[in-house]
């Protein structure tokens, strides 16, 4: 039994590529100069032979590593995601990097190992490996989070997200802590198998509870959610884009590993609780979105915002949700991460032409990307026959399933609340003169890899069974 | 006659842990907190002690006491803290909600943990004996638990990045 | 259980090291005046044996001086955090095999703890507290540098000391000192004790000179250099106090080359002893002279060091620490591991 074979290699495969990438990229800083224009390459190469091999892997549902570590369909989906999101932003940040003059390999090696961190999150199927992917997630986007060190904003965000989420984790730990204390393992598929004995378990409910609390805050669902507005805010814009993307979609794996896949609460007290923090997220999200000038902070909130959609499905705790879940991040990676990075296309020095006013008129200066702006701001408002409203429509429709009309309407209603924030970029990108210009005339590969994802969110919103079926693989 | 010693040794040995935590969060001078962790940290290796946790104990106390802590007090003294002079402002609301937040939740634990009647898997005392020594630990290290050891290698390795990322004086 | 044979063995043991100490001191400064062509103390007792004790006894009667900002708990505190770690590391040191005494056979060591190295382990990083905290307390700025330089000194040296200890612990695989001892009861090729010294020479050196570092000893002596620092961590204390300081690092001495014995050089283990048909009561009785005489064989190595060597600066000593020693101690454990993996 406590003898590896090959085959655990073979399964975590993409997993230790991408370890081996960073080490790979760690050896280059230390022995060559100038190693950021190689770093670019390797750090690409190893991701995408990761994603080979996600591929390649997918459907080996077999779990590795004396269960604790099961690729198999959903974790390939969600390691497929998080991968596509890291190549994507590592493409978009770079000119930004160099821009700033922070272009170094530290970035490389630090989004490598925050993707090997998300991976284990949606892999894990052990309490302890999850707990680890989320440390090594976090530990990484707390110093990316920073990594304009001659900024103050970037210190303040860093300071932030390092202290809240630390104190997060004790509460995280405690959590499973108290499940491992009345199940005696840490095991989820074995929690999963007796979950009715322990269902009704006053301690093992309150282990649920302090996960519950650990995951949301890395989810940013309201009321955990102060610390996003700041943070995103103060971070390289970059780094708010993978952030924002990626690791939201990694914690909602993990949200999803341990509420959907392991724990049966459809129904329960949980749930509701579950409902209320997604309606809570909502109407926070979307009011507070109204008020901002910042579209970094803008964003901010509407994260926050999405995230309560998306935990809508977690509460209605059906197939339908989870799908719909999966779907919807499939969808937000791609929309999120492009509209942060023509953000980032139009961001000064030292944290200048951040405002809505600073983008009216771009369509004018830089037709394209108002356009590609304009499609991404379409979808997060979740407009037809774009991504975003399908992923919508699936958690919404999971919530009817589950008898729980009101907080779908609910969602109906802020969602249409969120249309004024998102639509007033577009409409003053387009009727309104001024004087939008971007920092640097971005490059082609830029605009190639921007349009991509404006591509898949068009495409997902068109053929939005491509993802489906696969999510429904995950089962 | 030795289970009521044991049992004496664990109340004094949790409420020492309890003081020695609270005096660290309400001490004036950092030093002293550092000082109160420290015995904080030497109470919770008693704790492992009665638990037959031999090696857990000493590695608490090398790892923690030993090692962290004097790197907590170097960067302390290093950077000649003063006493905390000024958090001894006036008390506001939102203080008193968190605060008040708190103490709700320390209560729910205590409740929850205390009078719920839930039944914890009993200390197996002949099995703790095996299981604390160095030889089981290793063994379980490297195999049923491989993966998230060599996961925590990884987590280390990123932390040092992350602390040579912070700390580095010159950025080139 | 029984009460009456640990406080013996303990009462023994800090009577042994307190005299221990006393000849060590006496020692040191006759071969010191040897060494810059002095006479040394000669003057209390016969050839000034004696003048150990006379210090003491002027320790004792000194006024004890606290500066007038220290922290005083603190500044209390801090000695006897010195002495009780210094001493207490003795407890698992096993200074014979058996021996039968009264009808009772007696282990030769306080504590058979199975987990011994990891026990003075803890206790010498325990050690840095003492020295730290007396540095702080003290409000002077020659004693805050002593304690940072000696905090950072031993951090960083208890790292290749505790890698050149694992080397050790790979070839007799078990923490316990008295197996450490017993496994280097054996022999290399039928002639040569597999003492550790010649089966981890370079665990060997590195560990010496990590103790000199963790002992404070010249070479190392950084945290109480005489011209830049006065008197380093200890330069605002004075009688008592003071005396429980330099008693402490004595202990220090004394006890890092009995780990030094016990670990490299076979402890208490006589070679070809079992050819020679003694009785096990004399064998017992050997074991402990031959522990005695090989530990103030390291301690005499340490005192000539310390008079012949001059100081390093502070950079290099770190440099020495974390680029030469910790490679080295890992490239041992390494090669080690490698070579008992191939011949397993």
């Amino acid at each position: 039994m406590n003898k590896f074979n090959v085959l655990d290699l073979w399964y975590s495969s993409p997993l230790v590529t991408l370890v081996v990438t960073g080490l790979v990229l760690l050896v280059l800083e230390g022995f060559r100069r100038k190693s950021q224009r190689m770093a670019f390459g390797v750090s690409a190469a190893g991701i995408i032979i990761a994603i080979g091999l996600t591929i390649v892997t997918y459907g080996e549902n077999q779990p590795a590593f004396n269960n604790t570590f099961l690729q198999g369909t959903f974790g390939s989906f969600f390691s497929f995601v998080f991968l596509a999101a890291g190549l994507l932003s590592l493409i978009l940040s770079r000119e930004y990097l160099e821009r700033l003059n922070i272009h170094r390999t530290e970035y490389y090696a630090l989004v490598i190992f925050a993707i090997v961190g998300m991976m284990l999150m949606a892999s894990a199927i052990d309490l302890v490996v999850l707990f680890l992917g989320v440390e090594l997630m976090s530990l990484c986007l707390y110093v990316l989070a920073g990594f304009m060190r001659t900024r103050v904003t970037s210190n303040e965000s860093a300071l932030k997200y390092f202290l809240l989420g630390a104190f997060v984790t004790g509460f995280l730990l405690y959590g499973i802590a108290l499940l491992y204390g009345t199940t005696g393992t840490t095991n989820l598929v074995t929690i999963g198998k007796n979950f009715e004995a322990y269902s009704g378990n006053a301690v093992f409910l309150l282990g649920v509870g302090m996960v519950m609390m650990g995951l949301s805050f890395k989810i940013a669902a309201a009321p955990f959610h102060l610390w996003a507005p700041d943070v995103y805010e103060g971070a390289p814009t970059s780094v708010t884009g993978f952030m924002s993307t990626a690791a939201k979609a990694a914690a909602f794996a993990a949200f999803i590993t341990v509420f959907l896949r392991t724990f049966e609460f459809a129904g329960t007290k949980v749930s509701e609780i579950l409902a209320i923090l997604a309606a809570v997220s909502m109407m926070i999200g979307n009011i507070a979105a109204i008020a901002q000038n910042n579209v970094k902070r803008m964003l901010a909130y509407s994260s926050v915002a999405h995230a309560g959609y998306m935990l809508t499905g977690i509460a209605a705790g059906n197939e339908e949700g989870q799908i719909g879940i999966m779907f919807y991040l499939a969808a937000y990676v791609f929309m999120n991460l492009g509209a942060f990075s023509i953000v980032s296309l139009v961001e000064g020095q030292n944290d200048t032409r951040l405002s809505f006013d600073d983008y009216s008129g771009l369509s004018k200066q830089q037709p394209l990307l108002a356009a590609l702006m304009s499609v991404f701001m379409f979808s997060l408002a979740g407009i037809p026959p774009l991504a975003g409203f399908f992923g919508k429509y699936y958690v919404f429709l999971a919530a009817v399933k589950a008898d729980l009309t009101w907080l779908a309407i609910l969602g109906v209603l802020t969602s249409l609340i969120s249309v004024y924030y998102y639509l007033r970029l577009v409409v003053l990108m387009y009727f309104r003169d001024g004087e939008a210009q971007v920092a640097a005339k971005p490059s082609l590969g830029t605009i190639v890899a921007i349009s991509l994802a404006a591509f898949l969110v068009l495409q997902l919103g068109l053929y939005p069974s491509l993802v489906v079926n696969i999510a429904r693989g995950g089962f | 006659m030795i289970m009521t010693f044991e049992t004496v040794l664990f109340y004094f040995l949790a409420a020492a842990s309890i003081a020695s935590a609270v005096m660290v969060i309400t001490r004036r001078s950092p030093v002293m907190s550092v000082l109160f962790l420290i015995v904080n940290f030497f109470s919770l290796a008693g704790l492992y002690l009665t638990l037959h946790a031999q090696f857990i104990a000493v590695i608490q106390i090398i790892v923690y006491a030993g090692a962290i802590m004097v790197l907590f007090l170097f960067v302390i003294m290093l950077l000649n803290l003063g006493d905390e002079q000024r958090l001894a402002e006036r008390i506001s609301y939102k203080k008193m909600i968190a605060v008040g937040l708190s103490f709700a939740v320390l209560m729910e634990v205590l409740y929850v943990v205390a009078y719920s009647g839930t039944e914890f898997p009993t200390k197996n005392l002949e099995r703790a004996v095996e299981i604390g020594t160095v030889e089981y630990i290793g063994r379980e290290l490297f195999t049923t638990f491989l993966f998230p050891f060599e996961i925590t290698s990884i987590l280390l390795l990123a932390a040092i990045i992350g602390a040579v990322v912070m700390a580095k004086k010159k950025i080139d | 259980m029984n009460l009456i044979e640990p406080l013996v063995k303990v009462v023994l043991i800090l009577a042994v090291m307190l005299t221990l100490v006393i000849l060590l001191v006496y020692s040191e400064r006759r071969i010191s005046a040897f060494i810059q062509n002095r006479i040394g103390p000669n003057r209390v007792g016969p050839k000034g044996i004696l003048q150990a004790v006379a210090d003491v006894v002027k320790l004792l009667m000194k006024e004890d001086i606290v500066p007038k900002n220290a922290n005083k708990p603190i500044h209390d505190l801090a000695p006897m955090i010195s002495i009780g770690v210094a001493m207490s590391t003795f407890a698992v040191i096993p200074i014979g095999g058996t021996m039968v005494l009264l009808g009772q056979s007696v282990r030769l060591m306080l504590a058979d703890v199975n987990i011994g190295i990891l026990y003075i382990l803890a206790l010498t990083s325990m050690g840095v507290y003492g020295i730290t905290l007396a540095g702080w307390s003290s409000n002077s700025k020659y004693s805050l540098l002593g304690g940072l330089r000696s905090s950072a000194q031993l951090i960083s040296y208890e790292l290749s000391m505790g890698l050149s200890i694992v080397g050790v612990l790979l070839i007799a695989g078990t923490l316990q000192l008295d197996g450490i001892v017993q496994a280097q009861s054996a022999y290399i090729g039928g002639w040569l004790p597999a003492w550790n010294v010649f089966l981890q020479p370079v665990a060997f050196v590195t560990f010496v000179v990590s103790a000199f570092a963790e002992t404070n000893r010249l070479p190392f002596d950084l945290p109480e250099a005489e011209p830049e620092l006065v008197g380093g961590y200890h330069t605002e204390y004075s009688g008592l106090k003071f005396g429980l300081f330099m008693l402490s690092e004595y202990v220090n001495l004394v006890v890092a080359s009995a780990i030094i014995v016990t670990l490299f050089l076979g402890g208490y283990s006589v070679p070809f002893a079992e050819y020679m048909n003694l009785s096990a009561q004399t064998v017992s009785l050997i074991q402990v002279l031959t522990f005695c005489v090989k530990t103030a064989g390291v301690i005499l190595f340490f005192v000539v060091i310390r008079w012949t060597l001059p100081r390093f600066r502070y950079d290099q000593l770190m440099d020495l620490g974390w680029k030469v020693m910790l490679p080295i101690a890992l490239a041992n454990l390494v090669v080690t591991g490698f070579i008992l993996a191939a011949f397993s």
